[in-house]
């Protein structure tokens, strides 16, 4: 790429919402070709601040210079013209389009005829030097979140931008995956073609990519400097305001205690579990295994390799082709009184659009499980509100969900809140096995520590957690056993205690190699 | 003589009566399908179409009984339902209507206006669309009446092509398809939803339109109220149960098209018991086909994702 990154500062940009300031007096400084990282908590201003610099948001005061030039950037539009772009943490892909046109149709210029051989042939070269490969012809619908990640970061390389803003670009990524990709961009900030300015909660990608770093803490800058001046600790510090607060936020997330004493029946087994994806092809094949009563047991693995027909099969939105589950040694088909009978919660992933009906009020969906039994329905007919509303009102003070009251609609709860909601709906009752995926998907880290420790809790009173996460590091921290998906099977498998990193990394790329402990042949036949 | 040919031919005539009923009733549905395919497409479901069909075929018949061309009356009838078609977008573009409802109310209000305006013109003979005897060369009038083939299916099959070849080769058919699965990313884009969507649903009236117009002016080729009989409804099932092709559009048209015949077709070879029953083979077929075709385990592919009942 011939292009040349710009030069970007903001100076005293200040942003107000009502009452409200979400930014006040930011300024920032990425010299052209640098890797800048935007650090703090959720609510700090970040999001506001890079709004501000596409013009998705105008600023109230202060300015932005870009390659010596003030602009007044009032439209994405403008922003591309002048070769600034995102990569949002929402996709802004078309899903029914394939990864070819999309990336066609994102040009500002498309010719009202196009000549897809030429077109093919330019997207290849453009895609020459990439380290990761993204098929061109697939629907976007089809495409795995880590790998429509990938093409988003693609369209704005594509896009020849010459700053881009990356907001939070590796929540969907694995480690191996985020450092390909982040290296890549790393590599071309060098080469002087590209600056990057990345909204990030991960100080590893911070310690590991970035040459500078600005923290904001509640719309100011709390702290800037170079990397590696700072460290974790520093920067951990900047974030909430104190070392002490940061060093308690730590030990809060710090794996708790030697697992409880474990069942000796499995609570939840699956057996020889096939299942389709959307697409009708197999997605889960001869897949076993075991969680006990006491245990959290992690399932990593790439996304797309089968993990979300899994989690969907296990909570009744898919039909298994064939294989058998058994929750606490009873054939189970998830089915809604199945799974209240024999005690089965599931916090799935975007659980706004899996766990809760978005126009209902937070009492009603708190209510979902059990609204048509007592207390809460007398007679299996009639619904009594007031104890909706007092099962929800408890409820939300238990687990601290922030909400206008227990009568808004759910849909109006942050991402965090609604986890919290959810997981306070399936914990009120015991629960002999939890299914949980990807739970802390883009939730700042407070409430991360807040949701492990929930889960942990549930494990220590007895229950089986069955979690299913892209993010290693998570389930590193908070699984006992760790189990690696690739491809529709398990093929690895370690006590969380004893796991190399490395190891697993391989399994998850579905390198398997010589060193692949013998163990993993014996797990996936043995069961 | 019609039934002495068929006598003569045996059951072979059935086949053959079949595959010209087929191209002869297939039209219309042809051109509504493809009209509401690429309106549904930018994310908009018109339902009024069968409203614009019974406006086209008004329009058509009276336009080429007023100045003897019948081109003029096809190309009236497109215009119709352009505008009716205009009136759907304009509607459904403001905020929080429900493109179903006004679908529904426009269907009434096209049968409604043709109905009246539509009252002079149910008498007087109109100069009809000629067709293409492809068939000349047999001397078996059978053949020669099943290769009669109207200009009208022809102008739909090659539109069929166009507009499959258009969405996925021109920046129009490409912007429509964007619209339609994520009006977000198009609008992040700088196109406008609103005018994509308008412009879609006139286009697609204008198309209905047409299809109106060759119930009317070739066949059965008069105008009367009850020329439609829900066809423009049935064109936009069979959008969904061509899961928004065109070329699949074109087929399912055909297919319909040639259940329709088979009743006056096995009637003519002396097949009359059930001959209601018959009748009703386009219905059951469809219905065969979409419960054959369905499958929990697997979601509607094609279907654009801004389509929803509860905007």
């Amino acid at each position: 790429m011939a292009t040349v990154a710009l030069d970007l500062e903001m100076i005293d940009v200040t942003k107000r919402f009502g009452g409200f300031v979400a930014l006040d007096g930011v300024s920032l400084r990425a010299p052209r070709g640098s890797f800048h990282a935007l650090l703090g908590e959720n609510g700090a201003g970040k999001s506001t601040l890079v709004k501000c610099l596409v013009g998705y948001q105008l600023a109230d005061s202060g300015q932005v210079i870009v390659d010596a030039r003030e602009r007044d950037i009032r439209t994405p539009q403008q922003a591309h013209a002048i070769g600034i772009g995102m990569v949002y943490q929402h996709f802004t892909l078309v899903p029914c389009m394939s990864v070819a046109e999309n990336l066609v149709m994102a040009r500002a210029q498309v010719p009202m005829i196009i000549d897809w051989r030429r077109e093919r042939e330019a997207l290849e070269d453009a895609l020459r030097g990439l380290p990761f490969r993204v098929p061109l012809d697939v629907p976007v619908a089809n495409l795995a979140a880590g790998e429509k990640q990938k093409v988003e970061i693609l369209k704005q390389l594509y896009l020849g931008r010459r700053l881009l803003i990356l907001d939070e670009p590796t929540s969907v990524l694995t480690p191996a995956e985020a450092d390909e990709v982040l290296g890549y961009l790393k590599g071309l900030t060098r080469a002087g073609a590209l600056t990057v300015l990345m909204i990030t909660h991960k100080f590893r990608e911070v310690m590991a990519f970035a040459d500078a770093v600005t923290v904001l803490r509640r719309g100011r800058v709390s702290g800037t400097g170079s990397i590696p001046g700072l460290d974790v600790a520093d920067l951990g510090a900047l974030m909430v305001g104190t070392r002490e607060g940061f060093a308690g936020a730590a030990e809060h997330a710090s794996p708790a205690a030697p697992p409880a004493r474990l069942g000796d029946r499995p609570a939840l087994e699956i057996r020889a579990l096939e299942a389709e994806g959307d697409n009708g092809l197999p997605a889960v094949r001869s897949l076993s295994l075991q969680v006990r009563p006491g245990e959290i047991v992690g399932i990593a693995g790439v996304s797309g390799n089968g993990q979300r027909e899994l989690v969907q099969t296990l909570i009744g939105q898919r039909q298994r082709v064939s294989g058998a589950i058994q929750v606490g040694g009873v054939a189970y088909r998830a089915t809604r009184a199945q799974m209240r009978a024999l005690g089965v919660s599931a916090l799935p992933e975007e659980p706004l659009g899996n766990a809760c009906v978005r126009e209902m009020s937070v009492a009603e969906n708190m209510a979902l499980r059990s609204f048509d039994r007592p207390p809460l329905a007398a007679g299996g007919l009639w619904l009594r509100r007031r104890e909706f509303t007092r099962q929800a009102r408890q409820l939300i003070s238990d687990y601290k969900v922030k909400t206008r009251g227990p009568e808004a609609p759910i849909g109006t709860l942050s991402g965090g809140n609604v986890q919290r909601a959810v997981l306070a709906r399936e914990l009120s009752r015991k629960a002999a096995v939890l299914i949980v995926a990807n739970p802390v998907f883009g939730l700042d880290f407070a409430a991360v520590a807040e949701i492990h420790q929930r889960l942990r809790k549930a494990r220590d009173e007895g229950t089986a957690v069955l979690m299913v996460s892209e993010d290693l590091d998570e389930l590193l921290e908070v699984s006992d056993r760790l189990l690696v998906m690739f491809n529709g099977r398990i093929v690895h498998e370690t006590p969380t205690a004893l796991a190399d990193v490395g190891t697993i990394g391989r399994h998850m790329a579905g390198h398997a190699g010589m060193e692949s402990s013998p163990s993993t042949q014996t797990t996936a036949s043995s069961q | 003589m019609a039934v002495d040919a068929a006598q003569a031919l045996g059951l072979w005539g059935v086949p053959l009566a079949v595959f010209g009923g087929a191209i002869r009733a297939s039209t219309p549905f042809i051109f509504v399908s493809l009209g509401e395919c690429l309106t549904e497409k930018s994310g908009r479901i018109n339902l009024g179409l069968e409203g614009t069909l019974v406006m086209g075929a008004m329009g058509g018949y009276g336009v080429s009984y007023l100045t003897g061309n019948p081109w003029l009356g096809v190309l009236a009838a497109g215009l119709a339902g352009c505008l009716l078609g205009l009136l759907h977008g304009v509607v459904c573009s403001l905020p929080r209507v429900n493109d179903i409802a006004v679908g529904i109310g426009l269907m009434l209000l096209g049968t409604g206006v043709a109905f009246f305006l539509g009252k002079p013109f149910v008498q007087p003979r109109a100069p009809i669309l000629p067709a293409l005897h492809l068939g000349a060369w047999s001397s078996i009038a059978q053949v020669r009446a099943a290769l009669e083939v109207n200009v009208l299916f022809v102008i739909g099959a090659l539109l069929a092509v166009l507009l499959h070849w258009g969405f996925v080769n021109t920046r129009v058919g490409l912007v429509v398809r964007m619209v339609g699965d994520s009006a977000d990313a198009a609008r992040a884009m700088g196109y406008s939803v609103g005018r994509v969507r308008i412009l879609s649903t006139a286009a697609g009236g204008f198309l209905a339109g047409v299809g109106g117009s060759f119930l009317s002016l070739y066949y059965p080729g008069s105008w009367n109220e009850g020329l439609s009989s829900g066809q423009g409804l049935m064109a936009v099932a069979l959008v969904i149960f061509a899961r928004w092709s065109p070329l699949r559009c074109f087929f399912a048209a055909l297919l319909f098209g040639g259940m329709g015949a088979l009743g006056p077709a096995l009637q003519s070879v002396g097949v009359t018991s059930g001959y209601y029953l018959f009748n009703a083979a386009p219905y059951v077929l469809t219905l065969v086909i979409m419960a054959a075709s369905c499958s929990p385990r697997r979601t509607l592919a094609g279907a654009p994702g801004e389509l929803s009942v509860t905007r």
